[in-house]
């Protein structure tokens, strides 16, 4: 098997952005994405500044990834709704997005998709509270709160932006 | 928003591009172009953008050639009507523009 690098590291969904400033520092010093499954990310050796990674939240669909592949980015692979991209610097800049509008949209996206998790949590940490013969409610509760904690954080970054919009796109 | 309001410089650097039918890729490197790199269409952005622009129907996709992945797109005739009508408004701020600040306004 050629030489690969292997790193367990958790990111909160709200610092998404500082996941994607370290998988683009691990580039820089060597070693580009190459696999990602839950909270694993393995990385096989690249010159320095060969690779952009990008990483966006989507549904894999074959026509979001075959547009993506038309603009030169190769699919890395994914964790739940988080796609991930690399592409060759030397063919050209790599960004996701590049106006306001489609950054607040993207919010917005992860939103939804907190904000149905923490529903199904809610909703189970309440039929197992109730229900005396399970004692596991207060796990999916404690979810719940972490994932409306995360929904507040993403919210902030929304008004952030949308405040800008107000001035400029 | 009314149909008269403003496009995002996106909006109009997409449909401007779709003058002519083109995928993807090419309204990405036409913007470029056109605007000396100034204007950057990023992927999903534009992916983002189509959707929604044949969602309005001022763009439509053409038939996929068999055995092509490539997408490609064309303008409709509101879409000719809305950029036709976004041009007008560009000459109107342009003109009261140079009005107050006189035609040198680089210098």
């Amino acid at each position: 098997m050629r030489e690969h690098k292997t790193i367990r590291k958790w990111f909160w969904v709200w610092d998404f952005d500082k996941e994607e400033i370290w998988l683009n520092e691990m580039a820089q010093s060597g070693w580009i994405l190459d696999k990602v499954s839950f909270c694993t990310y393995t990385f096989v050796p690249c010159e320095s500044g060969e690779y952009t990674v990008r990483l966006v939240c989507a549904s894999p669909d074959k026509e979001y990834l075959d547009f993506m592949e038309e603009t030169g980015a190769v699919y890395v692979g994914r964790m739940a709704q988080w796609l991930y991209f690399r592409k060759e610097t030397v063919s050209g800049s790599f960004d996701l997005f590049s106006d306001l509008d489609s950054r607040i949209a993207h919010l917005r996206r992860i939103g939804t998709v907190l904000t149905a998790i923490g529903a199904a949590n809610l909703l189970i940490g309440m039929a197992n509270s109730l229900n005396s013969s399970v004692h596991l409610g207060w796990v999916n509760l404690l979810c719940a709160t972490l994932l409306m904690y995360a929904l507040g954080r993403i919210h902030e970054k929304t008004e952030q932006l949308k405040q800008e919009r107000t001035l400029r796109e | 928003m009314g149909e008269t309001s403003a496009l995002t410089e996106s909006t109009y650097y997409i449909l401007l591009s779709l003058w002519t039918p083109q995928h993807g890729y090419g309204i990405m490197q036409q913007t470029e172009q056109l605007s000396g790199e100034r204007v950057r269409l990023a992927a999903g952005t534009l992916y983002g953008a189509l959707n929604a622009l044949c969602e309005k129907g001022w763009i439509a996709p053409l038939p996929v050639a068999h055995g092509s992945r490539r997408k490609e797109y064309e303008l409709t005739d509101t879409g000719r009507t809305v950029l036709r009508q976004e041009l007008s408004r560009l000459r109107q701020l342009v003109k009261h523009g140079e009005s107050i600040l006189g035609g040198d306004a680089d210098a």
